[in-house]
């Protein structure tokens, strides 16, 4: 309803200004004021009225008014007249107009609720006013015609239907309601006319304007205001005669009403119902739902704007937040919908988000200063193009240029075109000074006016345009000069063009010309060809592909060229004959003194008297002195003149001033931050130049006087137009240098720092690491890298990486090419390096950390160097220079020595490996958890609780395991429990065959057979074979701590003893490591006790004894540490290793009676002892360790096939999942640390030409041969040298040449020979006594399955109870591996057909065949002779040392070695290697009897593979042979080396003591 | 060498156990033990103790007081591997079983000083020790540890003075100890180390530390 209340607007301004049209207006002014009163109504009703309103909602909108009315006309009688009366025309103007204004601005206040009241008028009329109205609507229809009052009527009917009723009984109520606050006898018949008259009156005339206003199409509407408005008069007046007749029947109307009133309000009505069509209607009107979709952009701009993106215009604005698309869509449909004002938007038509970057005010142009640099960039443009032009026209001179042709054009070419780029930058520059100048005269013309307008000067500031003359004709001549030369070069250019495209069009108008000479030819053809076949006409083939003619370039237009440049030259250059200007600012002008000055202009002098500025100084960030404060100056000008002299500590990182400005006696304000560069290293003082820097603060400052103030719109001009915003800025002059010390050194940071561009740049782009360090060692990359990510320049944050690209790719700074990670390291390294070197202390705790074996566990490292001994390091620098020394002290043969070196050499590689692994840790090494139990395990558990708490039959509990950690010397005990030995050797009856020895010789025991003391019956001398019993005791060895037990009877003894012995791990180190890396052995001795009286005296015999104990080795059993840490405990029978030969006693013959009643002892030969050994407490063994490392050690590559590997895992899985104890293996690692697929180890491969000769008829015989060939090879457990960290297996080859292994390379090897022998052979993986899991061959003979220990060369049968091995895991042979998946897995009991699945799961089955694997093995082993020579060598040097060590072993005793003896034994034991030493006792026996007869001999031969001599040593020592100390004792010594093929040798050791018999 | 000064420096350690905050258990007990260096060694004292099984107290505090002793005598070389104490706290669950309650650890205070009774100077050596334990790998291990009263441990408590390896376990913090510490030294100035505060410095001065003497 904007038209309307304008024109009311409008209606009443004519008032004011026009009085004399009153008179024709006055029907006008009357039905203005109608409305107008009207209008008012809302304000001037009371306030219930409002609150009734708002409730009753806008339908009672027009019955609302009446009341309303009611009360108006009590206020002013008067003007209600005109209505009906003419206007009183004595109202004054003045009056009206004030009246008028009041209107107004009710009009203005209510403009709002007016607009909807109207619109709500027109809309849903009462039904009384439609019944009231009908004469008029008629009248309506003669004079505007149907439109507004059918619309009127059918808007009408639309809402009658449901708001009649109640419309109705609330009209009814409020008529009743108006009524009452009216003092009695007041209302009458006029008031009741009326109120209705008022009521009904605009709706008329409400419709007859909108016409109205259509009909002037919302034009001007004062334009029409004198003629238009006259149309609605007359129908006004009509109309008021009709109201006044309509009115009086209302009256009756409302008077009848009110005695029906009563009725009226207890009428019942059905609940309304409104459809939902309706409701979603009203809702529509009530709520507003934003929409989602995009606001277009231009709804968000003001009209005629184009977005504007500040990115694009280089500025940074930041990320904006992330909001959903629809979200902002929603929010900027209601904020154009709530605040149609669009300061929401931005200048890019989005939500304002971020801080705007442009500052609101601009900063004041800095117009003079530029000046001189222009200046000055100009000059030395002109100069360098003068000087190209000289260069190109010295060169183009032929006589003068010396140089070649060739170099000259392109010198020529060079210049050309550097003149070309200068004469670009000089257009460019000259265009700018021009601008500058214009923009300067500008300046000064507009400070010049408004000097002349304030009518005082503030500032001395003088401009002089100061003319030069120049001679015209001069000018003229150069500037012409100027563009000749200009055109020349251009035409030049343009010529050397042209010849350029003049070359091409050449050649493809040439080339055109070929074609189309083809094409003629070809078309000749064709019309030859159409002729011939005239239906097949065609067009020209492809049309489209003929080459185009090529079009010959213009030649160049001089006019043209010459045009342009003078259309360039006019607009940058100052016209020829144009006085040049040279603008001078002085400060020669008068300042206005103050008291011609305005008031105004005083106050601000004295104002900007009062203003006081001063600076701080802050370097890097910190303030480190101010300036004195100075009072600013008229000119704003203040001067400091102060220098501070700074003593810098640190890096000087930024260097700050800070303007404060202090008024009156007030506070300060910081005014602005300048930033001052940190000068180069060169400037230093008295060099340096002062230099501007401007600052510029956003302060607002609004001053009360003519001063300008700070961020407040101002303007120059009289008329307030040309707006300008100034913000207080300025300029500071300042000179920054580096002092010059005394003896005129500057004082500048220290050379290695100097690049400070650089450095200091790359301190703050701390960030820059962040990336990678490698960014920073490549600029370039750097640079790439930040374009490619598309990094922001503009964005503060990236600030610093910029400066660096910029500084590092602009290649002015030097660029080191090296990145120091820690610069500061120097300055914290604890001491110098070569300190570091020189302590010893430092070295022995360096060494320590790496954990070299020496220093491990070294504790207490003395404090001062003093105190550390040098010889603390010898060994460790022993060691370190020996490593590639070849020792032979040790191992006399050189090839031993190699190999011992290597494998030296591999065990500290694996060992390095190894300590890092140790570092890496799982779970489990830290923290015990229980597993999670299955259900069995919970059921069990439930059970134990309803079991007896001492139960019959109790079970054996575990031990708790106990961690290495918190251990320590003495805590660690080895258990060693012996329980019972079957078939030890017993004595000969040496007497049997030859004489009684003499009396003083017979041994005590015979002696005492016959006492009645012995209760043994075996003890009786009447024993029916003249047994001679056997007192065996164990004696039990371990680390050169012996213990024993009590001696027992009889070759079956049952000690059932338990020996403890103390453990010390190496070094006192009790970590698992370390404890796994123990290599001593537990030997268990077994000796027989014998007694000899050596009495002398017979005559004593009956008051004394005096016998002398000897014990005779009769077997040892060796067990490793390793294997007990490892197994945890040992528990069975073991072989008793019992040397072939055993003087003096025998076995079989004497106990042939009992043999017959046990059967099972009976398979096997030989002694054997029960043992169980365990440690106490019991320790964890590192198996984790070594799983993980297993693990690692898988992950290095393998050659294997992926799938093969993939499969092999999955194989594994199966099977720990089925059988969780047996081994399985499919892949292990080579020595290089490969993994390699386990059946590639298996082929067959030739044993050595000599044994296979030995026994050419006998399979058997020669199978046994090549096991002990096998076994004679050194074994060298992986565990002990590895340190318990995993397998490595080497080939057949490898393990010939380093001559030792472990089980797996034995196993491999007799396997391999076995293949090649024809036999049936397999790996057979198991778990064994005492070696635990190990490898054992597996070989099938005609009926029956053979056992082979390969590292013994014995064989069992498949059901000898003492066959070592006690489980099977899985049998490897070469083509497959399978795995035991039977009940059982002991030997004895599974079957070993492996064709049936069954009982054995195979790897390769018919769904993953067996891909042919290659195997790792060589073609064929190829054996060396060895030298008879070096073993004989070796024999001698053997001989000679252990006889030396039997020596040294009795020091307090004279040792006699007797020859003959010696000699006699040494041709004796090649017997004895022939015969792998068997049936060679008797006769041996009775040859050295026959020999030695009157000498009491014991003593037996040793045999084992030769590796070391420190083996040999300790062998010979656990026999004890030395420890007889009987005065005339001889000992006998003989050594023989058998060698075999590839170095093996195989040892013989003879040693023997003799007593003389007397 | 006797002449030429000390070639060991003395650390003594007294102090206690003082007391505990563990909200949800009580029936505690508590072991602590010394991790130290190589180049560490104890001369005199108890290098490991248990205590004695204390209940909450009745007032709000709900403190588990132990007053636990402390006294050992360090001799050391360097103070490289500085005293640790280890402190593992046991109570009963639910089903009676001993479980952790928290293992805690911290340096014996390098700066020589007592704790003073007196209640207006401050505790210089009152350390409260966060105590944590290693959770479960699973929930239903949880369950079962829980069930069987059988919890997680660390394989050995010293483990909890040690970085290394730590990255494998998860652990969760519950209640604090408080322990109070009497910490002498001798001969650590002559030997170049300086852990004193500057008041306690006496006649010397705050001297330069020589790095190590030669």
């Amino acid at each position: 309803m904007n038209p309307q209340e304008e024109k009311v607007k409008i209606i009443t301004e004519e008032f004011i200004e026009n009085d004399e049209d009153a008179d024709v207006g006055r029907q006008k002014t009357s039905r203005v004021q109608r409305r107008k009163r009207k209008k008012q109504l809302p304000t001037a009703g009371p306030d219930e009225m409002v609150s009734e309103k708002s409730h009753l909602g806008d339908q009672q909108e027009p019955g609302h008014e009446d009341p309303n009315a009611d009360a108006r006309p009590l206020s002013m009688p008067t003007r209600r007249g005109p209505r009906s009366l003419p206007p009183i025309p004595s109202a004054s103007r003045t009056g009206f107009a004030e009246f008028s204004m009041r209107e107004r601005m009710r009009e203005k206040l209510q403009a709002a609720r007016s607009k909807a009241e109207s619109a709500l008028l027109q809309e849903i009329p009462t039904p009384r006013p439609r019944r009231l109205r009908s004469p008029s609507e008629k009248e309506l229809e003669t004079e505007f015609g149907t439109e507004p009052g059918g619309k009127i009527q059918t808007t009408q009917q639309e809402d009658d239907s449901q708001s009649y009723s109640r419309v109705k009984f609330r009209d009814s109520v409020r008529k009743i309601k108006s009524k009452t606050p009216v003092p009695p006898g007041f209302p009458s018949a006029e008031e009741a006319y009326n109120f209705f008259t008022f009521n009904f009156d605009p709706e008329p005339e409400e419709s007859e304007e909108k016409p109205k206003a259509k009909n002037r199409d919302g034009a001007n509407q004062e334009e029409g205001e004198g003629e238009e408005e006259e149309a609605p008069v007359p129908e006004g007046i009509d109309k008021t005669d009709e109201e006044v007749l309509l009115d009086d029947k209302d009256a009756v109307d409302f008077l009848l009403g009110l005695d029906r009133g009563a009725e009226d309000i207890v009428a019942v009505r059905p609940a309304d119902y409104e459809s939902v069509h309706i409701r979603l209607q009203k809702e529509k009107e009530l709520l507003f739902i934003p929409s989602r979709r995009t606001v277009p952009t231009y709804k968000k701009l003001p009209e005629n704007v184009q977005p504007r993106f500040l990115e694009d215009e280089g500025l940074y604005i930041g990320a904006r937040l992330e909001v959903p698309r629809t979200n902002q869509n929603i929010m900027e449909n209601r904020l154009l919908m709530q605040e149609p004002g669009r300061r929401w938007f931005g200048d890019d038509g989005r939500i304002l988000a971020l801080p705007n970057p442009i500052k609101p005010f601009p900063s004041r142009p800095l117009v003079l200063t530029q000046e001189q640099d222009i200046k000055a960039e100009l000059e030395t443009l002109y100069k360098k193009l003068q000087a190209l032009r000289n260069a190109v026209q010295v060169s183009l001179n032929p006589a003068k240029t010396p140089k070649s042709l060739d170099t000259t054009r392109r010198a020529i070419n060079e210049y050309k075109s550097e003149i070309r780029q200068t004469r670009k930058l000089r257009d460019i520059e000259q265009e700018k000074d021009r601008t500058l100048l214009k923009t300067i005269i500008k300046v000064w013309k507009e400070m010049k006016s408004l000097r002349e307008f304030q009518r005082f000067t503030n500032t001395p500031l003088k401009l002089v345009l100061r003319k030069e003359k120049v001679d015209q004709k001069a000018d003229e001549e150069a500037y012409e000069a100027e563009i000749q030369a200009e055109i020349s070069e251009l035409l030049e250019e343009h010529r050397e063009e042209y010849e350029q495209r003049m070359d091409e069009y050449r050649s493809a108008h040439q080339q055109w010309k070929a074609w189309k000479k083809a094409q003629r030819t070809k078309k000749k053809k064709k019309k030859q060809g159409v002729e011939e076949h005239p239906d097949d006409e065609m067009e020209e083939p492809y049309p489209e592909e003929d080459p185009v003619k090529p079009v010959p370039p213009e030649p160049t237009n001089q006019a043209v060229i010459e045009q342009e440049v003078r259309e360039r030259a006019a607009q940058s250059r100052r016209r020829p004959g144009e006085p040049m200007l040279v603008p001078e600012l002085s400060l020669a002008g008068s300042v206005t003194p103050n008291d011609q000055c305005p008031r105004v202009e005083v106050l601000r002098r004295e104002d900007v008297k009062r203003r006081s500025v001063y600076l701080k100084v802050l370097f890097n960030d910190k303030e480190v002195s101010r300036t004195n404060s100075r009072p600013l100056g008229a000119d704003f000008r203040v001067h400091f003149g102060q220098i501070f002299n700074l003593q810098i500590v640190n890096w000087p990182e930024s260097l700050t001033l800070q303007v404060y400005e202090t008024v009156g006696h007030s506070g300060t304000t910081l005014l602005a931050e300048v930033f001052l560069p940190i000068p180069e290293t060169t400037v230093v003082t008295g060099r340096a130049p002062l230099e501007e820097v401007e600052f510029s603060s956003n302060q607002h400052v609004t001053l009360d006087h003519e001063g300008v103030g700070s961020g407040v719109p101002f303007s120059f001009e009289a008329d307030g137009s040309n707006q300008l915003t100034l913000m207080t800025s300025g300029k500071v002059s300042n000179s920054v240098s580096w002092a010059i010390g005394e003896n005129g050194i500057p004082l500048i940071p220290p050379l290695s720092q100097q690049n400070i561009g650089f450095r200091s740049a790359l301190k703050r782009a701390d960030a820059i690491s962040s990336i990678g360090t490698s960014g920073l060692t490549d600029m370039k990359k750097l640079a790439k890298w930040a374009a490619e990510s598309k990094l922001d320049p503009n964005d503060p944050n990236n600030a610093p990486l910029m400066q660096l690209i910029l500084v590092a790719t602009s290649g002015e700074s030097y660029v080191p090419d090296f990145f120091r990670l820690e610069q500061l390291q120097q300055e914290f390294n604890f001491v110098s390096d070569e300190e570091l070197n020189r302590s010893k202390r430092f070295r022995l705790l360096r060494l320590r950390s790496q954990e070299v074996p020496e220093f491990r566990n070294y504790k207490q490292i003395p404090v001062y160097d003093r105190e550390i001994m040098e010889k603390v390091f010898q060994d460790y620098e022993k060691r370190l220079r020996d490593r590639n020394v070849i020792e032979t002290k040790d191992h006399i043969d050189t090839h031993r020595a190699i190999v011992a070196k290597y494998l030296q050499q591999v065990r500290e590689s694996v060992i390095n490996r190894f300590l890092i692994a140790k570092h890496h840790f799982l779970l489990a090494d830290l923290i015990v958890e229980e597993e999670v139990p299955n259900i069995s395990i919970l059921g069990l558990r439930l059970f134990k609780l309803a079991e007896q708490k001492r139960p019959l039959r109790p079970r054996r509990k575990g031990r708790k395991k106990v961690t290495v950690q918190n251990l320590s010397d003495g805590d660690i005990k080895l258990l060693v429990n012996i329980i019972r030995a079957y078939d030890i050797p017993v004595r000969k009856p040496i007497t049997s065959k030859f004489q009684q020895p003499p009396r003083s010789s017979r041994t005590f025991s015979e002696k005492q057979a016959a006492s009645p003391t012995t209760h043994s019956p075996t003890h009786s001398a009447d024993y029916p074979l003249s047994q001679v019993l056997v007192r065996p005791f164990v004696e039990v060895s371990f680390q050169r701590t012996i213990c024993h037990t009590t001696t027992a009877d009889g070759p079956n003894p049952s000690w059932n003893e338990e020996l403890e012995l103390p453990f010390r791990a190496p070094n006192g180190d009790y970590s698992t490591t370390s404890l796994q890396s123990v290599k001593d052995d537990v030997f268990i001795n077994i000796f027989d006790e014998v007694l000899y009286d050596v009495l002398e005296d017979d005559r004593e015999r009956a008051s004394g004894i005096h016998t002398r104990i000897e014990r005779h080795w009769l077997g040892c059993v060796k067990i490793p540490f390793s294997t007990i840490y490892f197994q945890a405990k040992i528990d069975g029978t073991f072989k008793i290793d019992t040397p072939p030969v055993l003087l003096g006693y025998s076995k079989e013959r004497s106990v042939v009676a009992e043999r017959g009643f046990d059967p099972v002892r009976s398979l096997s030969e030989g002694s054997y002892i029960t043992l169980f050994i365990t440690m106490e407490p019991q320790l964890v063994p590192g198996e984790s360790v070594r799983e993980k490392t297993s693990d690692m050690l898988k992950k290095f590559d393998s050659q294997e096939d992926e799938k093969l590997l993939q499969a092999t895992e999955k194989f594994q899985a199966e099977c720990a999942l089925k059988f969780p104890n047996r081994q399985c293996l499919t892949t292990v690692i080579d020595i290089s640390g490969k993994t390699v697929f386990i059946t590639r180890y298996l082929k067959p491969l030739n044993p050595p030409q000599e044994l296979l000769n030995a026994y050419p008829n006998n399979p058997q015989a020669t199978a046994e041969l090549v096991a002990r060939y096998v076994s004679l090879i050194p074994f060298l457990p992986d565990t002990v040298s590895f340190a318990g960290i995993c397998d490595l297996w080497s080939t057949s080859d490898q393990f010939l040449d380093l001559l030792a292994g472990d089980e797996e390379e034995h196993a491999v090897l007799l396997c391999n020979y076995f293949l090649s022998l024809g036999k049936k052979a397999w790996l057979m993986m198991g778990n064994a006594i005492p070696e635990g899991p190990t490898a054992y061959v597996l070989t099938r003979e005609q009926s029956h399955y053979l056992i082979w220990n390969p590292c013994s060369g014995h064989f069992y049968g498949q059901f000898d109870t003492f066959c070592p091995l006690k489980s099977v895991g899985c049998l490897i042979g070469p083509d497959n591996i399978w795995f035991n998946i039977q009940r059982h897995d002991s030997p004895l009991r599974i079957n070993f057909d492996i064709t049936k699945p069954k009982l054995w799961k195979s790897f390769f089955s018919r769904s993953l065949p067996y891909p042919g694997l290659s195997s790792v093995q060589p073609e064929e082993l190829i054996y060396q002779r060895t030298d008879k020579a070096a073993a004989a060598e070796l024999q001698d040097r053997i001989e000679k040392i252990l006889k030396e060590k039997i020596m040294d072993w009795r020091p307090r005793h004279l040792t006699r070695w007797n020859r003959y003896c010696t000699s006699t034994l040494r041709h004796f034991l090649p017997l004895l290697e022939r015969s792998q030493g068997e049936d060679v006792e008797d006769d041996h026996r009775a040859e050295l009897l026959k020999q030695l007869g009157d000498y009491r001999f014991s003593g037996f031969p040793l045999h084992m593979p030769y590796s070391e001599l420190k083996p040999l040593i300790e062998a010979v020592y656990s026999t004890g042979v030395h420890n007889i100390d009987v005065p005339n004792v001889e000992f006998a010594l003989a050594v023989y080396i058998h060698p075999y093929p590839k170095n093996v040798l195989s040892v013989w050791i003879y040693v023997a003591s003799l007593i003389r018999n007397r | 060498m006797a002449a030429a000064g000390p070639s060991v420096f003395l650390l003594m350690v007294n102090g206690q156990v003082e007391s505990a905050q563990f909200p949800e258990y009580d029936d505690l007990y508590c072991k602590y033990c010394f991790v130290y260096g190589q180049d560490w060694a104890p001369t005199a004292g108890l290098e490991e103790g248990i205590s004695q099984i204390t209940c909450k107290s009745q007032d709000v505090r709900r403190a588990l007081v132990w007053n636990f002793p402390i006294d050992i005598t360090f001799k050391s070389t360097n103070p490289y591997g500085w005293p640790q104490i280890v402190l593992s706290v046991y109570g009963p669950d639910v089903f009676g079983n001993d479980v952790i309650r928290g293992y805690g650890v911290a340096h014996v205070p390098l700066s020589p000083g007592s704790t003073s009774v007196c209640e207006n100077i401050c505790f210089r050596h009152k350390r409260t020790i966060p105590m944590f334990v290693p959770e479960s790998t699973s929930k239903l291990q949880k369950f079962t540890s829980w069930f069987m009263g059988r919890r997680p441990e660390y394989t050995d408590p010293k483990v909890v003075a040690q970085g290394e390896g730590r990255e494998v376990t998860r652990v969760r913090s519950q209640g604090f100890v408080t322990l109070l510490f009497n910490v002498v030294t001798k001969d650590m100035r002559k030997l170049g180390y300086d852990t004193g505060p500057p008041d306690t410095h006496g006649i010397l001065g705050p001297s330069p530390p020589q790095g190590l003497p030669g």
